[in-house]
């Protein structure tokens, strides 16, 4: 039998966005409100100054939020209903799932891309080409993060593990770094810290696209040389090294 | 096309711990229904996902129908599908919506897809349930979903793991009714808990304790290799039995079992009518031969223990 390929990929939107969100409606505002919130917060605190870089920064965690939601989806397919198994023994390849996967993740994510899209187009000042930029950080961002939620997602073995992970990686990828507010806000010696997080590197480029923060060319290229780096060894190393078929 | 389902030297270790599956060689014909036996940990979980690619053996072979399952898993994909020990059916789909998903993933289009689920469901006598959410359906439909799921794809190999587990007697009846029909085209390689469910339903059974295959064949191979193929229930307490071969099993109940040979029980039961004694003679089932064999390895394990010490 011939397989469809595209019909793979519409099987895990289905599974984990379409249906989930058609079944349970509520769904849709949890994606929705995590972003927001922390938008609505620093805007308020801020005075209104910094609308934009928080749009920016909720548009950065919302793309980083949907890979760690990949990790927590597909452990809880594969771990408490074995459907991944099932998936394992069937025409449908790693590649062609985890794509599936991260599509339903954007998929899921629709409600607040788009109100954040409104948001940016209202409030963010920027050239074409900043748009462009932002586009490319989001998705690379989104590539790092989907790439990292796959391969801990095939080590993970129950929902507590899972949990633990998730936790984690909320803290140090979107609450710690500076993604809301510009990293010159932070005390010097503490900055450095700030930087192991490599959402870090996504906000400065994208608060330098919009006119919030002066960067000087080396810094530039080092925050694009970091998180391409990043997002291509993490893609490669999960594609490599996760356990699809395991031994 | 060789229609074998072949293992070679298998072996599978996790780690540096005890070999899961310890040189299994089996040589069955992909036809029918095979059901695997043994004790929790015996490896039924290992070979099974070993065969429907989901783990890589540590070493041997491995073919079906003449597909190597190690080093071609991508072609012998096309043809299989496994329902996992305790999978779940997704608690936010419908039924619909989980087989609709199934048959996407092995490359059918939506068209196809929708085609193909109710005439599944209905196979299953579930079709009512097809747009309720699988959360609020009972255990027996739950799992009578994932059955039709699978069976969704026209796969005709089939790899199930403990498919009862958990079911209530009637919805378990029910499914064996579903599996005797399927098995008339299709190779379903089962493993299971319940040794009455593998005599009912298999046509070889293999039996398989602490990682090694203890024995293999049709239920009336298996009675061959046990020295005593007669049992005889004495159906009243306290009755004095002392076969001249063979061995008496007393039941917790007080009532007594005797494992013995034809001629054997054929002189027990005259007696047994002399005597106005109630009784019932049967060949012995999968029950009394599975007993004997794992026995008989846990007895060894225990003799050389008690030698170690």
């Amino acid at each position: 039998m011939k397989t469809n390929k595209l019909s793979q990929l519409y099987a895990s939107i289905l599974i984990n966005a379409v249906y989930s969100m058609e079944n349970y409606p509520v769904t849709l505002v949890n994606t929705l409100m995590a972003p927001l919130s922390i938008l609505i917060i620093i805007v308020l605190i801020s005075h209104g100054a910094l609308l934009n870089v928080s749009i920016a920064g909720a548009l950065i965690m919302t793309m980083v939020t949907s890979g760690i939601g990949l990790q927590a989806d597909l452990s809880h397919l594969k771990n408490d209903f074995k459907i991944q198994e099932m998936i394992v023994s069937s025409p449908t390849s790693a590649f062609m799932y985890m794509l599936g996967m991260s599509m339903s993740e954007i998929i899921f994510s629709l409600p607040a891309i788009i109100i954040l899209t409104i948001l940016a187009v209202l409030f963010i000042k920027t050239t074409i080409i900043g748009g462009i930029i932002i586009f490319i950080v989001m998705a690379l961002m989104f590539t790092f993060s989907i790439a990292l939620g796959f391969f801990l997602s095939t080590y993970s073995t129950d929902i507590v593990q899972n949990y633990a992970f998730i936790g984690i990686l909320s803290i140090f990828l979107t609450t710690i770094p500076p993604v809301y507010y510009p990293i010159t806000y932070i005390p010097l010696p503490w900055r450095y810290i700030a930087y192991l997080s490599p959402t870090t590197y996504a906000a400065e480029i994208i608060q330098s696209a919009i006119g919030s923060i002066q960067l000087s060319p080396v810094t530039l290229a080092i925050d694009w040389i970091v998180i391409t780096a990043l997002a291509i060894i993490l893609l490669a190393v999960s594609i490599k090294k996760s356990q699809w078929r395991e031994k | 096309m060789n229609s074998e389902l072949v293992c070679r030297n298998l072996v599978k270790r996790y780690g540096k711990g005890a070999a899961a599956l310890d040189n299994v060689n089996i040589s069955i014909p992909s036809k029918g229904i095979f059901a695997l036996i043994g004790r929790n940990g015996a490896g039924k979980t290992t070979l099974i996902r070993i065969l429907a690619t989901g783990l890589l053996p540590t070493s041997g072979e491995v073919t079906i129908n003449g597909i190597d399952v190690i080093k071609d898993a991508k072609r012998l994909r096309e043809q299989i599908a496994i329902l996992p020990q305790e999978s779940r059916a997704i608690q936010w789909l419908t039924p619909r919506q989980t087989i609709i998903s199934y048959l996407l993933y092995r490359g059918f289009t939506l068209k196809e897809a929708n085609s193909r689920v109710s005439g599944t469901l209905a196979a299953l006598g579930i079709k009512k349930y097809e747009n309720k959410l699988n959360r609020l359906l009972s255990g027996g439909v739950k799992r009578k979903v994932l059955i039709s799921t699978i069976l969704s794809g026209g796969s005709k190999i089939l790899f199930v793991d403990e498919p009862t587990t958990g079911l209530d007697p009637i919805s378990r009846a029910e499914l064996w009714k579903v599996l005797k029909k399927l098995k008339r085209d299709r190779f379903i390689f089962l493993t299971t808990h319940y040794l009455e469910e593998a005599e009912v339903l298999a046509d070889r059974i293999g039996i398989l304790d602490e990682g090694k295959l203890v024995a293999i064949g049709t239920l009336n191979e298996l009675r061959d290799i046990v020295k005593y193929t007669y049992s005889v229930m004495v159906l009243q307490k306290g009755v004095s039995v002392k076969p001249r071969h063979g061995y008496v099993i007393v039941g917790d109940d007080g009532f007594r079992q005797i494992i013995t040979s034809e001629q054997e029980a054929d002189r027990l039961a005259k007696r047994f009518i002399q005597d106005r004694t109630k009784f019932s003679i049967n060949p012995i089932s999968l029950e009394d031969i599975f007993y004997y064999l794992v026995k008989k390895n846990i007895e060894s394990d225990e003799a050389q223990e008690e030698d170690e010490w």
